[in-house]
């Protein structure tokens, strides 16, 4: 039976998922291709500003005439210019620390968010996504208020007695690691919490009775058992915030060297096409380990969603 | 039974207020009669006049509501299709292909999925504005929608369909008289997430767009680069409210069809 009802739908399914494929194929997969076939370009004060690597109206000569002509400038450029080697080093270093500060602060949230009593656990899960569905340009505008010099934070430090001088918060590293952990944090937070939730609560049981005491039964046994919420968690703030632009622009300073900063720079200050190319293209070959990771993580969740 | 440590509750209290604090504090400077964000001046809804007459910003928000729903909508259709070809069809031909493809984009740097579809339509010939925005908005959310219904698919009962199927059912109808009514609640969940995405997007829609499409977002950001001003923060305070709004209402409504779905299976199961 099961066979009949899969072969006659054939044509529907063959439907079902051509569209969506195609869709992907043409406008995600294709755009990768034309940047990395831009970024070999040279730049042209033209419109649009970099010369045509290859022309399909001139046939087979036209592209052995096109490959001729590829330039690789653009990449040593990249790398005789130590700013993009460090934009993209303190990129990384910024993105490993934050991470850190994200699973630091989310995990006793989502620890605490599964022991607390199942009534209440959907209604907390929902004011962690609440957040998270409001504006990330608006919520990293909260927090210029917040950490300017002459901002809420200083004001209250000031008042309480802490601080004698206004700190410098704003425009410094410090800020956009704020920055970062609050509007990343719902995506640690969520899957440690799936991950915790599941938790068999018996095991804890068995170890207290045994003798083991409750922080040594966490690392023993609650820790390990979350490992692969906090393997995701940490992979989707981590391959994001590597190529953030609007934290580090709105809440960083001169100082805060960030590749997806670069690279917008790059295209909307220099009008440099080819190289904002070839550096988004060396973006991705830095991300392309990670992110195949998590996507066979992903892949391998819902296989077993479905047993 | 209770687990409810002091450290738990108080882990939970500072978390919430760590993400709400930002968000009240603005909602409440919104309505400072001041122009000077930090300092309170008293109660007042200036701003929020100040906002309505500002042409080029009613302009930029009515841009980016159209863009929003057109995308949103295309998206939760090509993303339910792709959730249900990832679930349903097993292993065909270009599969890890197609799930790479629908994983991707959530992880994806802004700048590089703007750049790339900017270089595409250049690529093209296809001009740029509100539709390339619309087209590039559809690309990643769909894969949004395609994971939030493929989670619901996957814990969907087979033999629902399987039923039908051996009463004589075709298989379109089944899917739209079976399949979508029960995962309605998760389509409906991943438009609303793709409506919002397409809202909050400055980088993606910053490349993509042209002459004459300026949305929210892009709006915002080149005054906010200027400085903090009380009239944005009327803005924001009107988009959280919509959104916040917009949730709850969906989560009302899914809770009280999933409560009317259990007692329906609870009776079907106890019918002879």
């Amino acid at each position: 039976m099961a066979q009949q009802g899969e072969a006659r739908p054939s044509r529907w399914r063959w439907l079902l998922i051509v569209v969506p494929y195609a869709w992907l194929f043409v406008l995600f997969l294709v755009p990768f291709l034309i940047v990395f076939k831009i970024s070999f370009s040279t730049t042209a004060i033209a419109q649009p500003p970099y010369t045509p690597v290859f022309d399909l109206s001139a046939g087979v000569a036209g592209i052995f005439d096109a490959v001729r002509q590829f330039t690789v400038d653009n990449y040593l450029w990249l790398t005789q210019d130590a700013l993009y080697v460090r934009a993209y080093l303190s990129s990384l270093v910024i993105a490993v620390v934050s991470t850190g500060l994200a699973l630091l602060v989310g995990y006793p949230v989502a620890y605490g968010m599964a022991r607390a009593p199942k009534r209440w656990q959907m209604t907390l899960l929902m004011m962690v996504i609440l957040p998270f569905w409001t504006s990330f340009l608006i919520r990293v505008y909260a927090w210029i208020g917040i950490l300017k010099k002459e901002g809420l934070l200083n004001q209250l430090l000031l008042w309480v007695g802490v601080i004698h001088e206004p700190l410098t918060i704003l425009n410094t590293n410090w800020a956009v690691y704020v920055g970062i952990v609050y509007s990343y944090l719902p995506f640690m937070i969520l899957p440690l919490y799936a991950s915790l939730e599941r938790l068999d609560e018996s095991l804890l049981e068995a170890a207290a009775d045994l003798g083991c005491r409750p922080i040594r039964a966490f690392w023993r046994i609650t820790f390990p058992l979350s490992i692969p919420g906090v393997v995701a968690g940490c992979f989707l703030v981590f391959i994001p915030v590597t190529g953030e632009f609007v934290i580090p622009d709105l809440l960083g300073g001169s100082g805060t060297l960030m590749i997806g900063k670069t690279l917008w720079t790059e295209f909307f200050n220099n009008r440099d096409w080819p190289l904002s190319s070839a550096v988004a293209v060396i973006l991705l070959l830095i991300l392309v380990v990670p992110i195949v990771v998590f996507q066979n993580q992903e892949q391998r969740r819902a296989e077993r969603e479905r047993g | 039974m209770t687990r409810t440590s002091r450290f738990n509750v108080v882990s939970v209290a500072l978390g919430l207020a760590f993400l709400y604090l930002p968000i009240v504090l603005l909602v409440i400077y919104s309505f400072n009669a001041s122009r000077l964000v930090t300092v309170w001046a008293g109660f007042s809804v200036k701003w929020y006049g100040e906002m309505l007459r500002n042409q080029a910003l009613l302009d930029a928000a009515w841009v980016t509501l159209r863009v929003a729903l057109i995308s949103a909508t295309v998206a939760t259709v090509l993303g339910t299709l792709a959730a249900v070809a990832l679930v349903r069809f097993g292993r065909f031909r270009g599969r890890s292909l197609f799930s790479g493809m629908v994983y991707a984009p959530l992880v994806m740097p802004d700048v590089i999925t703007g750049l790339s579809l900017l270089l595409l339509f250049v690529a093209v010939g296809f001009a740029r504005g509100f539709w390339t925005i619309v087209l590039a908005h559809i690309t990643f959310s769909m894969c949004f929608v395609a994971v939030v219904v493929q989670s619901r698919l996957v814990t969907f009962d087979m033999s629902l369909e399987e039923a039908a199927a051996d009463l004589g059912c075709p298989p379109v109808k089944t899917f739209l008289v079976i399949t979508l009514p029960i995962v309605m609640p998760a389509v409906l969940a991943g438009w609303i997430l793709a409506f919002t995405l397409s809202l909050d997007d400055l980088v993606i829609a910053s490349f993509t767009t042209g002459p004459g499409a300026t949305t929210l977002p892009m709006k915002i950001y080149s005054q906010v680069r200027l400085g903090v001003t009380p009239e944005i923060n009327a803005v924001c305070t009107i988009l959280i409210g919509l959104v916040t709004a917009g949730v709850i209402a969906t989560s009302v409504v899914t809770k009280r069809r999933e409560v009317r779905r259990q007692r329906a299976e609870e009776l079907a199961a106890v019918a002879p």
